[in-house]
């Protein structure tokens, strides 16, 4: 009897689904937005950036910052952080990364796994590791009683927000001169730069800008959690397997798998809570085997 | 050996040019010199450096030393982006067309550097079928097609000075006339061509002078009007 009941969904399970599929939801905007800068990154400079969680953290912790010391709201926020914590990115690519890309890409991770120890440990140091609350901003307080739930008004914003960054992004890629750019360097960097682009140059705004989305997520974050040193680490573990089976460095790969997995997730909750934090892992798992460089890669 | 050559005056001088990949040394000290308006060829069978010299010129060989004078500036030191904003164009051999690039993205993509290149219309009237494949991705195309875009996308970037590394390479006969014709428009529209050819027949229908190319230095220098009279050297030279 035991096993029947993931067969048949009773109507408690039923009940819960619109909520858990709407936390899924929302965590797949995370997921997608993070597993997106990843892309663009390792996309150009071939580098697992391990320290993305970290930046993600490091995102949150800037807006607590604005906010509680310079009064600075949210909504400045959204574009100053991400644009802070860039400049902060572009510094690590032209100190540290741009010595190591004729190397295995196991180097990158290595160095950015240090980095991301580094860059924890300091906010460990500063701030504790219980973090620090951001609070809601006024406008979103409360929510809409959807009929079959409750749908906070910051929710729905996340989901909203993460959609159109993640098309912007896609299109600026895919659509624009400089998008073109990142996607020739990707495959030549050499015959780019004989071309008369400053490739080094389009390789530091790229880091910038992948670390960028990395913080505008942590900006987007702050709210609905306690600020924290670790926050990037619970994080960063999912969203890689999320770009392993998107397909690593692939834009639309990492958007789609991004919010299906957080769907998945949801879902798992439902039918089978005990696996809910193995499901994702699990499928990576299988897609590896099936389809090495993942659902929307191609292959090296 | 360098020669004043014959047209007015010189564009592109090269001197002791040496060039290395990782540990290999490729050139030995090629001296030539490129003359504005003309056509000029680098011969020689194959690796005996005439690829790399033209990515030495550029830049993207791994170590080189001696001189590259361009409009009398050096460019030897310069990053290969600098290099291009100087005002040289560089077609490679495997003709880099980007397979994640539609065909009119690769078109666009590099940067114009100076005034006076053609716009986009004018490539597609020297090359129709690249009109019509304008929205497919860049690999999808014939290998004469690839070509002609790998020649147009530069012909956009105003440069006046074009290396071209075996444009001929494996295509059809009827695509190598329409090569020859497109190079010898531009050279009437005033552009100076440095060509690398293994085939001396084509290099002949387009061709001011031509440079004999062995082990890394130039051995040899032959006017396209002396051609006929020096076959029997110059067959000797390539081997054939």
């Amino acid at each position: 009897m035991s096993w029947l009941h993931m067969l048949v969904p009773s109507a408690s399970q039923l009940a819960q689904m619109p909520a858990q599929l709407l936390i899924g939801l929302i965590n797949g905007s995370f997921y997608a937005m993070l597993s997106l800068g990843l892309a663009v990154i390792f996309g150009l400079l071939n580098i697992v950036n391990f320290s993305h969680g970290a930046q993600y953290m490091m995102g949150a912790f800037v807006a607590y910052t604005l906010l509680n010391v310079l009064g600075v709201g949210y909504w400045p926020s959204l574009l100053l952080v991400p644009i802070l914590v860039g400049i902060v990115g572009m510094l690590i690519e032209r100190i540290f990364l741009r010595w190591i890309y004729r190397l295995d890409p196991l180097y990158g991770l290595l160095l950015t796994f240090g980095l991301t120890l580094i860059i924890e440990g300091l906010f460990r140091q500063g701030f504790n590791s219980s973090g620090v609350p951001y609070g809601m901003p006024p406008e979103f307080r409360g929510g809409i009683n959807l009929g079959f739930i409750f749908l906070p008004y910051y929710r729905a914003w996340v989901i909203v927000a993460s959609i159109i960054v993640c098309l912007g992004v896609w299109f600026l890629i895919e659509r624009t001169r400089l998008g073109a750019y990142l996607r020739a360097a990707t495959e030549n960097p050499a015959l780019v730069q004989a071309f008369g682009i400053n490739v080094p140059r389009l390789i530091t705004l790229t880091y910038g800008f992948g670390v960028a989305l990395a913080a505008f997520a942590g900006v987007m974050a702050a709210p609905m959690q306690n600020v924290s040193p670790l926050m990037g680490s619970n994080i960063i573990i999912v969203v890689f397997a999320v770009v392993v089976i998107g397909g690593m460095g692939s834009i639309l790969g990492s958007i789609v798998s991004g919010f299906l997995l957080g769907l998945v997730e949801g879902l798992t909750k439902v039918f089978y809570p005990e696996a809910a934090s193995t499901a994702i892992f699990a499928i990576m798992a299988i897609v590896l085997l099936l389809k090495p460089a993942g659902l929307f890669g191609k292959a090296r | 050996m360098p020669e004043a050559p014959i047209l007015a005056k010189t564009l592109l001088q090269v001197r002791g040019l040496e060039a290395w990949y990782g540990e290999s040394h490729i050139l030995h000290g090629m001296d030539f010199d490129v003359g504005e308006g003309e056509v000029v060829t680098l011969l020689g069978r194959n690796g005996v450096g005439k690829t790399t010299t033209l990515r030495a010129i550029m830049g993207i060989v791994g170590k080189r030393r001696g001189s590259v004078t361009f409009e009398g500036r050096e460019v030897v030191g310069l990053s290969s982006d600098k290099v291009a904003r100087a005002g040289i164009a560089y077609c490679p051999e495997e003709r880099g067309i980007f397979a994640s690039l539609s065909v009119e993205e690769n078109l666009f993509l590099p940067p114009v550097v100076r005034p006076g290149g053609m716009t986009v219309e004018e490539i597609y009237r020297l090359f129709p079928n690249l009109l019509e494949r304008r929205a497919s991705p860049g690999t999808k195309l014939s290998g004469g097609e690839q070509q002609m875009l790998a020649i147009g996308r530069i012909l956009r970037t105003g440069a006046r000075f074009l290396l071209l590394d075996e444009p001929t390479e494996g295509l059809a006969p009827v695509i190598v006339q329409q090569i020859g014709q497109v190079i010898r428009s531009l050279k009437e529209k005033g552009l100076t061509i440095l060509l690398v050819e293994q085939n001396f027949h084509f290099a002949a229908t387009v061709a001011d002078r031509h440079y004999v190319v062995e082990h890394g230095r130039v051995i040899d220098m032959i006017r396209n009007q002396d051609l006929k009279a020096n076959e029997t050297k110059l067959h000797e030279y390539l081997g054939v």
